[in-house]
């Protein structure tokens, strides 16, 4: 990669989000502002390495998007297009006082994110607006087809024209509930690249990771006071730490307990715990991305998996599951009493949990029973796990233990 | 100012109680204090539609029944002005409360 070529990259994950939003303020629409960012970083591609990097990449990129738009707008009004008006939609109500949040950017964070449009379309909106990742890249990302992926954003952005989706941050009454949507759709991302769940995939796809931390970095920048963001935040980073040792060279999903501590991102990690401590001494209620953060900064402060300070995750987890009395963390605090109070008292809390269909249900039950020498039950166990399991790295694992358990008993 | 369109959604024909009238007519108050209303009715339901189809050279064919049977039907609808879809989106979901069955939201296209 040249310089111009890093610059180029730099800009785009510094401005791109930017540049959009400020058109989509100044047109009221969302896809032409797409359309001449776009334009503008193509420009940028063509231009800078022959004429030099411009001393301020961001604002060269705002002002020739924006010369682009008009003269867009310039050309359709000439050809008296019957939309023209549609395009020059303007702020027709006053601002409303937003205080130290209000950013285009954040604007464009919400709307993408609107409870109106579903779920897919919302991470993928969300990729392509604030991310600025190609339809190219997000369709190859979700294992879906460019035309079906390019159809499903075409028809978000006519929606949320047709609609009115507002471009604007929610009301402060609302904003909680919305912020959570955002959280929800940046860990969706996050976690689709952590633990793909489709058997075709890689196991483990950084670049989805890596795109949801730094969306999460951007919606933090934006929201700052936010205690959830930045549980959110801690969350991926302690995971993220934990990349390269989670699954072995030969592709297999390796258990936090068996992993190379020693192959964990110290950084990550160092940053991940000073969120952690910073919303500890806020003084106020932690709410669910901060528990789990917690959770994970206790497990990523032992040197060795055996100094884990389980009784501290476990009453993380019981404050978890007053917040959130899913199965799923139901389940996960399981995991932590076998550790404490051994997995005869786990499997009990385990059993009637309406989780037949989920295969982390099962591989705990497997790898419980096979701690109480029940091989049969846990065989049994491991078999509806590795049928249900959808990631590569978790089914080799499966397989191997479940095939430890078959020699340990020929034995 | 954009109007959508709630389509009040239900399984049978049944006419509100008089608690979810009463709970409509709150509602229909506050939308015109507020100056969201256009237009409200109830609807008679499918057996009571007749299609009429007037597209080909011959006479309108004239069909009994709604174009398409289906479990739950609009029985009603509102006509509401509002900034934008979170407003109308907040209002929908009074009114569903209201009325005590779901509401489809839609935009009127505006010329």
């Amino acid at each position: 990669m040249t310089d111009v070529d890093e610059v180029i990259t730099r800009a785009h994950h510094a401005e791109w989000a930017r540049v959009v939003a400020a058109l989509t303020r100044r047109l009221g629409d969302l896809d032409l502002a797409e359309e001449m960012a776009a334009e503008a970083f193509a420009t940028a591609v063509e231009r800078w390495p022959a004429d030099g990097v411009p001393p301020n990449p961001g604002a060269w990129l705002t002002t020739t998007a924006n010369h682009k738009a008009i003269d867009r707008l310039r050309r359709e009004a000439k050809r008296g297009e019957k939309h023209r008006e549609a395009l020059m939609l303007s702020d027709h109500e006053p601002p409303e006082p937003l205080g130290d949040i209000d950013d285009d950017r954040l604007r464009l964070v919400f709307t993408c994110c609107h409870p109106a449009l579903a779920m897919e379309t919302r991470i993928a909106l969300t990729l392509r607006m604030v991310g600025g990742l190609t339809v190219p890249e997000i369709a190859h990302a979700f294992f879906v087809q460019e035309s079906a992926m390019g159809q499903r954003i075409t028809r978000a952005k006519a929606k949320i024209k047709a609609a009115k989706i507002p471009y604007r941050v929610p009301l402060r009454e609302d904003l909680p509930a919305r912020i959570t949507g955002v959280l929800r759709v940046l860990f969706l991302i996050f976690n689709e690249g952590y633990l793909a769940s489709d058997p075709e995939k890689e196991a483990v796809r950084g670049e989805l990771t890596a795109e949801a931390i730094r969306l999460t970095r951007l919606v933090r920048d934006l929201l700052p006071a936010d205690g959830e963001v930045a549980g959110l935040l801690a969350l991926m980073l302690l995971i993220e730490a934990r990349r390269a040792a989670r699954v072995s060279a030969g592709g297999e999903l390796v258990t936090l307990g068996e992993q190379d501590r020693g192959a964990w991102d110290r950084e990550l990690i160092a940053e991940g715990h000073a969120l952690v401590r910073a919303r500890l001494a806020s003084g106020q209620a932690p709410g669910r991305y901060q528990i789990l953060a917690a959770i994970n900064a206790v497990h990523t402060d032992a040197r060795d998996a055996r100094d884990t300070d389980w009784s501290q995750i476990l009453a993380l987890y019981d404050l978890l599951v007053r917040l959130d009395p899913t199965p799923i963390v139901r389940l996960n605090r399981a995991i932590a009493v076998a550790e404490l109070d051994g997995p005869e008292v786990a499997l009990a809390e385990l059993d009637g949990l309406p989780l037949e269909d989920y295969h982390a249900f099962h591989a705990a039950r497997a790898d419980l029973l096979r701690r109480l020498g029940r091989s049969e039950e846990s065989r049994a166990a491991y078999d509806r796990a590795i049928e249900l399991a959808g990631n590569s790295a978790e089914t080799a694992y499966l397989i191997r233990r479940r095939d430890q358990l078959a020699s340990a008993r020929n034995r | 100012m954009a109007q959508y369109m709630f389509s009040v959604i239900y399984d049978s024909t049944d006419l509100a109680t008089s608690e979810e009238m009463a709970a409509i007519d709150v509602f229909n108050d506050r939308l015109q204090a507020e100056g969201h209303w256009v237009f409200a009715a109830g609807l008679g339901g499918p057996d009571t539609a007749t299609l009429i189809d007037n597209r080909g050279a011959e006479a309108a064919v004239i069909t009994d029944g709604p174009y398409v049977e289906t479990k739950e039907y609009v029985v009603g609808f509102w006509i509401i002005e509002a900034a934008d879809l979170d407003v109308a989106l907040k209002l929908a979901a009074e009114g569903s409360r209201a009325c005590n069955r779901k509401v489809e939201v839609r935009p009127i296209l505006s010329a």
